[in-house]
């Protein structure tokens, strides 16, 4: 059984920084609705359903029981004692998100998701992905309720993560690539969004992270919030208080929000958001949308964008496809806006020794977006007092990563292999 | 009264829909773009909509998505087709032209800014397709304001019940979204079309539009006979696709756009 009690999020405290969007679906000057009017009439409907499955027991019993048995939840909260060891500093805590099913976060909201899809009377699904992680998510629970299932990926990511392809196609789904653009994340976001705007009637649209139009970013969020709720708890199980701050890696943001979002009314938790590098905020190449972008409106809403002058999209890079989106959902643009999560950068080099240290020091070998946030905390820890509590979320498992980790890493894994053999 | 209003006065007169033709401004190039510009008119296009390319045109089919593609890698940018607005206006004094595309662009040159320039050079109308009436403080009131019609679409989605929010703030004319989906993607069914066509005309005076898989000049003359307007884009976007030079491109934008004013011109005649 499941140790926390997922309280509704309708009857969660409705003040202070939790309180957003407005009901324009605003976050401060974030957010918002800018579809194309095909779409409206279904956004105000889903809008509508969430607002009724929120007050209905009967929903959340349901997804609590999958969340569980399905699932495998609450996922540990793992005192992580050779990594604090070997940064001497702060204690730190890993939230074990690469253990649920499917190995990542994302199926959080999955679940939530297509329980709404089933009271809406909705047959068939479609997901964006970029990594693969919410597509296998997305795949894993249209499976599980016999649901058909799209998932729309860009040619270069399908490339670069062939093992989540493959498993999306026996879990039973259709996986369109995606030419346009490109051939990322955002391009199979406009091919997902052609496709809802063409098969509005029979189609839900399961999008992966806190972006889109309201009330997505906001439903994606309270999905994910279980993940804070759980740390809560934990938290003040084996510490007796709650953490002093908390670490998480952003593309749009869902696992940070699932993070955060319990703890934004508690002024003494630090937040520490972190945005992809790539190889340098400096040279252009990354994916930091609060550090390196600007305002502007795409998909659905309105947020920090990596854009030209003329406002003309950018492609996003970062070693990690799951962090490769040149936008970042709008709560997180308010939040930095406000001041209240500090947003900062980490390169593809530095998440690849952070990679490496988990995998050395703790046995567990990381999404190379988790790494992103390793690497936050191996810049962070060693400074800290030694009872300052440092959770960081590892918001996924990094078997999808190995072909990219041993092209980066080919050198270093040659030379441990000459060495083997030496010995041998 | 607006030129928008005095040309369908004068359609209105000569009992004929007007032709509403679309290409992207700076498609292939921004020299060869002016030029397909300019001779729209004369090949019978009554009234102009040209595209803002933006990089990523979620409502848009494979047609336009190139021809932003296009657009963008020629160089074009919000402040070029702005002037091509200004250099076609010197021509021509009648023809209401229309920018249509996404809001991103606008937004990121500047609401104010965007809408003086616009306005000086001589732009009637905005079609934004990524604005919902939810959102008519962003673009659609400040437009108005500033004498620059706010055109709306309407869709198989929009019921009786959301109409009105649709019809309240759209001026010049109502673009009806004939099918659910992308441009250029499936023809619509005329009888279907003209019945919700019929039923939007009970709430409203403005003139209606019809677009999105309206390509060959008998699909043109079958909705000519019901609607105010009929719109053209993917099927002129691709002449410019195919043109082996920018040259041709022009040339075959202009031939089917003479053969679609021609054919309704004929649309309403008693056979």
């Amino acid at each position: 059984m499941s140790v926390i009690s997922q309280s509704h999020p309708a009857a969660a405290v409705s003040d202070g920084l939790r309180a957003g969007p407005d009901d324009r679906g605003f976050f401060g000057r974030f957010g918002g609705r800018f579809v194309a009017e095909t779409l409206m009439p279904l956004i105000l409907e889903l809008q509508a359903e969430y607002e009724r499955a929120q007050q209905d027991p009967d929903f959340y019993d349901e997804l609590q029981a999958l969340q569980a048995d399905y699932v495998g939840r609450a996922s540990p909260l793992y005192y992580a004692e050779r990594l604090t060891e070997h940064l001497g500093g702060a204690k730190i805590y890993l939230k074990r998100e690469d253990l649920m099913h499917t190995g990542a976060h994302k199926i959080n909201n999955c679940l939530g998701q297509i329980l709404l899809a089933k009271r809406m009377g909705k047959q068939r699904i479609i997901a964006e992905t970029g990594a693969g992680m919410h597509g296998v998510a997305t795949a894993t629970v249209a499976a599980r309720f016999g649901m058909d299932c799209v998932i729309y990926m860009g040619s270069t990511d399908i490339h670069r993560q062939q093992p989540n392809v493959d498993r999306m196609r026996l879990l039973g789904a259709q996986v369109i690539p995606v030419e346009s653009g490109t051939g990322t994340l955002k391009d199979a976001m406009n091919e997902a969004l052609r496709d809802w705007v063409t098969n509005v009637d029979s189609t839900f649209y399961i999008i992966g992270t806190v972006a889109g139009p309201h009330p997505y970013p906001a439903m994606v969020r309270d999905f994910q919030s279980i993940i804070g709720q759980e740390v809560r708890v934990q938290m003040q199980a084996k510490e007796g208080r709650l953490p002093d701050s908390l670490v998480a890696c952003i593309g749009g943001g869902s696992n940070a929000m699932g993070l955060f979002h319990p703890f934004l009314d508690d002024a003494d938790v630090a937040m520490i958001g972190v945005e992809a590098g790539g190889e340098g905020v400096e040279t252009g190449h990354h994916a930091a949308s609060l550090n390196g972008g600007v305002p502007g409106v795409l998909h659905g809403n309105r947020t920090f964008l990596l854009q030209s002058d003329d406002g003309q999209i950018q492609d996003a890079h970062s070693i990690s496809a799951g962090l490769d989106y040149p936008g970042i959902g709008p709560e997180h643009a308010w939040l930095h806006d406000i001041q209240r999560v500090e947003y900062i950068s980490i390169t593809d080099t530095e998440a690849l020794e952070g990679f490496k240290v988990l995998c050395r020091l703790e046995g567990i070998i990381p999404a190379l977006e988790s790494s992103h946030a390793l690497a936050e905390v191996m810049r962070r820890a060693p400074s800290l007092p030694k009872d300052h509590l440092m959770v960081v979320n590892l918001s996924g498992r990094g078997d999808k990563d190995m072909a990219t980790v041993t092209h980066y890493l080919a050198d270093e894994l040659a030379a441990a292999a000459a060495e083997q053999e030496g010995r041998a | 009264m607006s030129r928008i209003e005095r040309r369908f006065q004068a359609l209105k007169a000569e009992q004929r829909a007007a032709l509403v033709t679309f290409v992207t401004a700076g498609d292939p190039n921004p020299e060869a773009s002016l030029a397909t510009l300019k001779g729209l008119p004369a090949a019978g296009a009554d009234i102009i909509e040209l595209g803002m390319p933006f990089t990523d045109p979620m409502a848009d089919g494979t047609s336009i998505q190139k021809a932003s593609q296009r657009a963008l890698a020629a160089g074009q940018d919000m402040h070029k087709t702005l002037a091509m607005v200004k250099a076609f206006r010197q021509d021509d004094q009648d023809t209401p032209l229309v920018l249509m595309g996404y809001y991103n662009p606008i937004y990121c040159y500047g609401i104010d800014r965007f809408l003086e320039v616009a306005a000086e050079a001589g732009v009637d109308g905005l079609i934004v397709v990524d604005l919902p009436p939810e959102h008519d403080d962003e673009l659609c009131l400040p437009a108005a304001k500033a004498g620059i019609h706010f055109i709306r679409l309407a869709t198989p989605t929009t019921d009786a019940k959301r109409l009105p929010k649709v019809l309240e703030n759209t001026s010049g004319f109502l673009y009806y979204v004939s099918s659910t989906g992308v441009t250029g993607a499936a023809a619509p069914t005329p009888a279907k079309v003209q019945a919700e066509v019929e039923a939007i005309r009970r709430s409203t005076d403005i003139p209606i539009a019809v677009g999105f898989g309206i390509r060959k000049p008998e699909q043109a003359a079958e909705i000519g006979r019901f609607a105010d307007a009929v719109v053209v884009g993917s099927g002129l976007v691709d002449c410019i696709a195919q043109g082996e030079t920018p040259e041709a491109g022009t040339q075959a934008v202009h031939q089917l756009t003479q053969a679609l004013s021609s054919a309704l011109k004929q649309a309403r005649t008693p056979a």
